[in-house]
């Protein structure tokens, strides 16, 4: 913008806009750390569901030209039957296979949205109307993009929800025991399996909502969800791939990361993939469980 | 039944000598389009080699052996761009070079097993691309533009054309590296690999170092996708980072599951749909589906054939077939009153994960 000159405020502009991509991030890696609770496993068509659930709330938008404010929660819901749907049919068949099994079957779920997206939207290069003033407000000189605060607080809200349901109710307390005493939870009546299927129908809501939130942003196609699944995967690592909260933390660094990475060094739009392979890479060889995970304790 | 010639049994000899009496005739007998793409087939083959041996063998899952293929193919399209050295001379270079870089790799891929593996890797195969691409190395990589190489022709004595040329060296090539894998498979490395595959606990306590063999079968594998990816430019005769996307790491791991995870011959087979599948299932739905277009993109022939096999045959193509010769040799011995020869037929991807495998207490 106008403000190029000053180097402290130009800074400053980038680690706001970095935490609200990072709330995009944080939402995807929520998404990824409830599916790996659950099951031990990434999800790595996360990415590509999300991409699914915007190019439907795409087609509610411009084919039957519903208002944005109508389609995102319709969108989520859709997403959320579709992502219980998606674990019925294609995943518990697979409950308790190995890892390598489990991985072959989201990819093969990658290819299969990747593949239908295309085939029903094309590749061609899509805008998404965003629901936010592209027009910046100023706050003590540094100047923020009204599209950036919006998206941060809509990812704010949902992790704020998905919180709530775990925390509060009784169904966020069986899902959670289920993932971790799965055993113990049949013992007293929880229905596991199916607790399964809702942890994936709120992942799939989750990724979702931050799909519609980035698409204005990158623009629609099949591919969009891809960098940001991979920036999704740094920051649930760096997190520890265990802990909600710690996706919702390492979302917001990789994010400010990212942009600084993307701004200051030479190059450094090229660079922001490779550098979460770096993040990943690093935090799995100095500190495995992350800023906020626990060290998994292995009995052998 | 185990009359053996050069230590094979005769039924394999046999098998051989067909499969290469085809392998020769494709050329002389089909146009250039199929010659051109059975030349495609034998750089798919040598990838899928290298993660078979990596995954199916190791046990080490690899979603980024399209970014060890950009390694050697940009090995290939640079030394000859900027040294105008021969290109059949790099590509044993940009085997040594991919499987140095994979050999790295590995090391940190030591400490992870499993999950964190497929993450690392799925990272390589999406950082790769946009690393070639960066401008201020342009140079050097000549950014997204590419490289182009000049096209290859046969040698004046021999009077074949540059597809058939290139699809005889390509074969051959691959008949090496397979023969190579086939060794690898049986000797000390192999099982080596194989123990650790089947349990890391039980390998390391018999004296199996875990560091030396994970970090080697990183390097083999990270070779041989060096030398398809070499290939791959000279054929091509061009690369970009595009040529390298995630797409085709992700496809190389779809040929090797449908090929057969831990079968010799799986990779030859993978190569096969990888590159017809995706044509066939165009030419069938151009007759049987009248105007209804299918995209010319093989993502969702992929997605579809994936799920298939691993609903129905989690050991691949390979599997199917070496069950059924499992059914007919009991039934043959059953005939003949002999007692039933056992196949231990389970792959890879039929295993349950608790199998005296360590378990992971979270809190």
């Amino acid at each position: 913008m106008e403000l190029v000159g000053n180097p402290g405020i130009d800074f400053l502009q980038q680690v706001v806009s970095g935490i609200a991509s990072g709330g995009v991030y944080a939402s995807v890696a929520l998404a990824l750390v409830l599916i790996y609770r659950a099951m031990d496993v990434a999800n790595f068509a996360q990415g590509e569901m999300a991409m699914f659930s915007t190019f439907i709330a795409y087609t509610l938008i411009t084919s039957f030209h519903l208002s944005f404010f109508i389609v995102f929660p319709l969108t989520i819901a859709i997403s959320f039957a579709g992502g219980v749907l998606i674990e019925r049919v294609m995943i518990r068949p697979f409950e308790g296979k190995s890892v390598i099994t489990l991985v072959i079957v989201t990819l093969a779920l990658f290819d299969l949205t990747n593949g239908m997206a295309g085939l029903i939207w094309s590749y061609i290069l899509k805008s998404f109307p965003s629901p936010f003033s592209a027009s910046p407000v100023s706050f003590g000189g540094i100047f923020i993009g009204i599209q950036d605060l919006g998206v941060l607080a809509v990812c704010l809200v949902i992790l704020a929800i998905v919180y709530v349901f775990f925390t509060f109710t009784k169904l966020g307390l069986a899902m959670r025991a289920a993932a971790l005493y799965p055993e113990s939870s049949k013992l007293v009546g929880v229905r596991v399996s199916w607790m399964l299927a809702l942890g994936w129908g709120l992942a799939s809501a989750v990724g979702a909502s931050a799909g519609m939130m980035v698409a204005p942003i990158t623009f629609l196609d099949p591919y969009f969800m891809q960098p940001i699944l991979l920036f999704a995967f740094a920051a649930a690592v760096l997190g520890g791939i265990e802990s909600p909260l710690g996706a919702v933390v390492g979302g917001l660094t990789v994010g400010v990361l990212l942009a600084l990475v993307g701004t200051y060094l030479p190059s450094g739009q090229n660079l922001r993939l490779p550098f979460a392979l770096v993040i990943i890479v690093a935090v799995l060889l100095i500190r495995p469980a992350g800023l906020i995970g626990r060290a998994a304790v292995r009995r052998v | 039944m185990s009359t053996r010639v050069f230590g094979l049994s005769v039924p394999l000899l046999i098998a051989a000598g067909v499969g290469g009496v085809v392998l020769i005739g494709i050329p002389l007998v089909t146009d250039t389009f199929t010659t051109f793409e059975f030349a495609n087939v034998a750089i798919y083959v040598i990838a899928l080699m290298g993660l078979n041996l990596l995954t199916g063998y190791s046990g080490q899952i690899s979603l980024g052996n399209g970014a060890f293929m950009a390694v050697g193919g940009y090995t290939t399209a640079l030394i000859t761009h900027h040294l105008g050295i021969s290109y059949w001379l790099t590509i044993p270079l940009a085997g040594v070079v991919a499987g140095v870089f994979g050999f790295l790799f590995g090391f940190p891929a030591l400490r992870l097993s499993g999950i964190y593996l497929a993450l690392a890797t799925f990272a390589l195969a999406l950082a790769v691309p946009p690393i070639i691409d960066i401008d201020k190395l342009e140079f050097f990589f000549l950014g997204h533009s590419g490289v182009s190489l000049h096209p290859a022709h046969p040698p004046a004595f021999l009077s074949l054309s540059d597809e058939q040329w290139l699809y005889y060296v390509a074969w051959a090539i691959a008949g090496v590296m397979f023969v190579l894998a086939w060794n690898i498979i049986r000797s000390s490395t192999g099982r080596a690999f194989m123990a650790i595959r089947d349990s890391e606990t039980a390998a390391t306590a018999s004296g199996v170092s875990l560091s030396y063999y994970k970090t080697l079968a990183f390097g083999i594998s990270a070779a041989y996708s060096g030398v398809a990816g070499s290939l791959l430019a000279i054929i091509v005769a061009y690369v970009n980072p595009d040529v390298f996307s995630l797409q085709l790491s992700l496809n190389l791991l779809v040929g090797v599951v449908i090929g057969g995870l831990g079968f010799e011959f799986g990779p030859v087979l993978g190569g096969l749909f990888i590159i017809w599948l995706p044509y066939l299932a165009q030419r069938v739905s151009t007759i049987h589906m009248g105007s209804f277009q299918l995209p010319s993109k093989p993502d969702i022939f992929f997605g579809i054939l994936l799920v298939l096999i691993i609903f129905f045959a989690p050991s691949g193509t390979m599997g199917l077939i070496m069950r059924g010769v499992g059914t007919y040799r009991a039934r043959r011995a059953a005939a003949r009153g002999e007692a039933p020869i056992s196949m231990p037929a389970v792959g890879l991807l039929e295993e349950e994960s608790t199998g005296g495998e360590p378990t992971e207490i979270k809190n």
